[in-house]
């Protein structure tokens, strides 16, 4: 088999793994931006914001990152509901226009940014687990278990996602009140407490995200805004309403990106995305997979 | 006002700034003067699309860096005197402007700011890649020590000073211009519902592709003369945060319906940042930009001008909404 | 009689539900037109193809002999077609004058030989405030307004755009008595200077009393069209309004 063959094959493959991780970054954002309607761009931050959690509980308690995110979770679900609570007082009762709500994460994702440096400093932090230096070899193909157990991880979580919107009632009315708010206060529910669980549980996700980013590369408190281009390019392509969708646009993006990476150079990768998204943009708004 | 005399105004306003820090002969105040001014500029610019049309643009940042670059590789292949360097950062800024339009301004609000963050990190990975401009180590630029001007020979960064004070002015009578017109009618109108706007007769689309031109030249110039006053270009810096959120925190926190609004708050914020730089860090100077943001977005959504001027009518009703309004005088 | 308005088989999908079914409409320049049907049955989806807020998947729309597929609604309102929302859609950081000023900015001032000064523009402004009962009102937000008011500041600025056929989409609804006959005269005297209407409403009287004719739409499908007294004993729109 030629090498460029073999070089293409594992391109692919890690294409693959890094297409799950990606879909664990995006899901957050589809359930505030395609369920919710609400522009979280300060997700990337919230994302970073839980690396350096795992980061730090892994440095002082010895923790593995990803188990650490887990115990982590309630502080990310709390955080997220009261940022949803200040959004809704201040914008969406009054019924402000876009431009106020865009800004207010912008500011969000900012503030996260410095605090982050302030406490931190600019230098990268990496996780040693028992795992991130091995890799699995199967013929040609590489299994790095730093990419391996992140791919699994992800796509557990995006599958405990899409079961709980499906099959258990909280989830189901989430997803009605995306639909229909009214219907909603009918059945005696209340539609704000039900968005805010839902925007709760996007931010949580940040916590799980940010232990498989560090577990895959070191951190550092800017690389958030590089992701932004590449989480909204992967709801667009995958349809904003469809979780499965969004998986499948997450692996195509993590495909091209890799084979980018492998025959061009990896400073070309983020590139690819934000071009990606420009033109998804332009020419299919409603993504692959339609609205 | 008329906007010929507007013009002189400010420039007149602009030679006395100059006199003054010349009188009180601190280089400093040249340094934080031009910051303050290129932040009046870059703000002023953003406005004019986020502000009057509504549609916010995260890649400020990218148009201010287009025009610094455009001036590097204009140093590099064919050197021009430095306002002519502006123009041509304007131009190129514009020519960006416009492609990003075309290719985001048929969306929704917020797929257009996500696109716009898009772009700024397509551009910046792109000149981080090109080594001509080079690439991610950065660019030198030699800038001279002095230079002659009308028999004077004054040092380089009055001369940069100067030519800040100048943009300023140009760049604020433009808005002010602009939002008096039947364009500003157009913009206003896109901005409070687009639809209606359409069903009666505004071409939004080709106001939108105006205001994205107009805007992005106004950032490319505000970033032209920036490789003489650091010496030294790096895409990090220069792509970087500082500008994005100033070019947006500062008309938000000033007021972003009146071309007053940008300054107040690129002079307010500016100043502000100035101290803190020198007296805390660079970084928390970002954080309070950012605290402010959001506190002026959650309590006073008009800014400052929209808090002066409930303070100047508390009454409710007819007098305060007058205020507001905008009108053709 | 000069067709002002012709409609042929225009088509409306979205997804797999069908708003629109091969709906034909002529109207003649000066007509009344009222525009009925149940809720959901295609009327605002037909108004949106007409004015072209959505275009219409098949079939076309002709207005003065001008072909309208394709063109955006800053267009046709350019051409003379106006049209005002059904919920109101004020500009909210401007004055009623100056939400009045817009149409006569950019529709009436940019047609040939229409340019307008700034007093012009102004006296206009006012003229139009004053014909639909804003006149000391020209300086307040829309904000101030009752509900009444902003329904007739949406016609005043429908009509600053000096159109040859208004469509009203239901200015009316959840309006008092005096209030229906003070828009509907509104709408009476308009025509009297020339304007075609097509009236759409739910409130029967007042469709009534100003159609020439009357045209029901059910379930995105025309199912009848002519004389008002006609219409309304034909058994299918019966059929479709016993069952409301």
């Amino acid at each position: 088999m030629g090498m460029t063959t073999e070089l293409l094959i594992n391109a692919v493959v890690a294409g693959i793994l890094l297409g799950g991780f990606y879909a664990a970054l995006t899901v957050g954002i589809s359930l505030s931006f395609g369920i919710l309607d609400i522009v979280n761009i300060a997700h990337p931050a919230f994302i970073i914001l839980g690396s350096y959690i795992a980061y730090l509980m892994s440095a002082t308690l010895g923790l593995d990152p990803i188990v650490a995110s887990v115990v982590a979770l309630p502080f990310f679900f709390g955080l997220g509901a009261l940022i949803y609570q200040v959004y809704y007082l201040s914008f969406e009762r009054r019924g402000q226009d876009p431009m106020r709500g865009l800004a207010f994460f912008f500011g969000l994702l900012i503030i996260t940014e410095v605090v982050l440096i302030m406490v931190f400093g600019v230098d990268y932090r990496y996780v040693q687990t028992a795992y991130t230096d091995v890799t699995l070899h199967y013929g040609i193909i590489d299994l790095p278990m730093r990419m391996l157990v992140p791919f699994v991880v992800a796509l557990l979580l995006v599958a405990v996602l899409i079961l709980f919107l499906s099959r258990t009632f909280t989830g189901r009315m989430i997803m009605a009140v995306s639909q229909d708010a009214t219907a909603l206060r009918l059945l005696a529910a209340n539609p704000v407490r039900i968005k805010r669980i839902a925007f709760a549980l996007s931010v949580a996700t940040a916590s799980v995200a940010g232990a498989l980013l560090i577990v895959i590369q070191p951190v550092e408190p800017s690389i958030g805004r590089e992701y932004i281009g590449r989480i909204f390019a992967i709801c667009v392509l995958g349809g904003l309403q469809s979780l499965p969708g969004m998986v499948i646009g997450a692996m195509l993006l993590g495909i091209i990106e890799s084979i980018t990476a492998t025959f061009y150079g990896p400073s070309w990768a983020p590139a690819v995305s934000f071009s990606l998204l420009l033109f998804a943009l332009a020419f299919r708004p409603a993504g692959l997979f339609g609205r | 006002m008329r906007t010929p005399t507007f013009l002189l105004v400010s420039l007149v306003l602009g030679a006395v700034l100059f006199a003054l820090a010349r009188a009180l002969g601190n280089d400093y105040l040249f340094f934080a003067g031009y910051t303050v001014l290129q932040y009046l500029v870059l703000a002023t610019g953003w406005n004019i699309l986020g502000g009057y049309t509504g549609y916010v643009n995260f890649g400020a940042s990218a148009f201010f860096a287009i025009g610094a670059y455009t001036s590097v590789v204009l140093q590099k292949a064919c050197p021009l005197p430095l306002p002519l360097m502006v123009v041509a950062g304007g131009l190129v800024a514009g020519l960006i402007g416009l492609a990003m339009g075309y290719l985001t301004l048929r969306l929704r609000g917020a797929f257009f700011a996500i696109g716009t963050l898009a772009l700024a990190v397509v551009l910046q990975t792109i000149v981080v890649n090109w080594d001509y401009v080079g690439g991610s180590r950065g660019a030198y630029v030699l800038r001279p020590a002095d230079i002659q001007i009308a028999g004077l020979t004054l040092p380089y960064v009055q001369y940069l000073f100067g030519i800040m004070i100048v943009l300023a002015a140009v760049a604020v009578t433009i808005a002010r211009a602009v939002e008096r017109s039947r364009l500003g009618y157009g913009f206003a109108t896109i901005r409070d519902d687009e639809a209606a706007a359409e069903a009666c007769g505004v071409p939004t689309l080709r106001l939108k592709l105006l205001a994205t031109v107009l805007s992005g030249a106004l950032m490319g110039m505000a970033g032209a003369p920036l490789p003489y006053f650091i010496g030294y270009l790096q895409p990090s810096s220069t792509f970087g945060l500082d500008y994005a959120i100033n070019a947006i925190a500062m008309p938000m926190i000033g007021g972003t319906t009146s071309w007053a609004g940008p300054v107040i708050g690129a002079v307010l914020l500016g100043t502000l940042q100035q101290f803190a730089t020198v007296t805390i860090s660079s970084v928390a100077n970002l954080l309070i930009v950012g605290l402010l943001l959001i506190g002026f977005v959650i309590v006073a959504p008009n800014g400052i001008i929209g808090l002066l001027q409930k303070l100047r009518r508390p009454a409710s009703g007819t007098s305060r909404t007058h205020h507001m309004l905008r009108g053709l005088r | 009689m000069t067709r002002i308005l012709d409609i042929k088989a225009v088509g409306k999908r979205f997804g797999g539900f069908v708003a629109l079914d091969n709906v034909d409409l002529a109207v003649a320049a000066g007509e009344r037109v009222g525009l009925i049907g149940p809720n959901g049955s295609g009327k605002s989806t037909l108004v949106n193809c007409i004015c072209g807020a959505l275009q219409n998947d098949s079939g076309t729309v002709h207005f003065d002999g001008v072909p309208l597929n394709g063109l955006q609604p800053h267009q046709r309102t350019y051409q003379g077609l106006a049209r005002s929302f059904q919920l109101p859609r004020p500009f909210a950081t401007m004055s009623v004058a100056d939400n009045i000023r817009i149409p006569l900015l950019f529709a009436v001032h940019t047609r040939r030989g229409h340019h307008l000064s700034a007093a012009e523009a102004d006296r206009r402004c006012h003229e139009l405030a004053h014909s639909v009962g804003l006149g000391d009102k020209s300086d307040h937000a829309p904000s101030s307004l009752t509900q009444v008011e902003m329904r007739k500041l949406e016609l005043a600025r429908a009509m600053a755009a000096d159109p040859k056929l208004l469509i009203a989409d239901e200015a009316m609804a959840g309006l008092s008595d005096s209030e229906v006959d003070d828009i509907v005269n509104l709408l009476l005297r308009l025509n009297a200077e020339g304007v075609t209407i097509i009236m759409i409403e739910h409130i029967m009287k007042a469709v009534l009393n100003f159609s020439q004719r009357l045209v029901v739409l059910v379930s995105g499908r025309k199912i009848a069209d002519g004389l008002p007294e006609d219409v309304l004993r034909h058994p299918d729109v019966e059929r479709a309004y016993l069952g409301q």
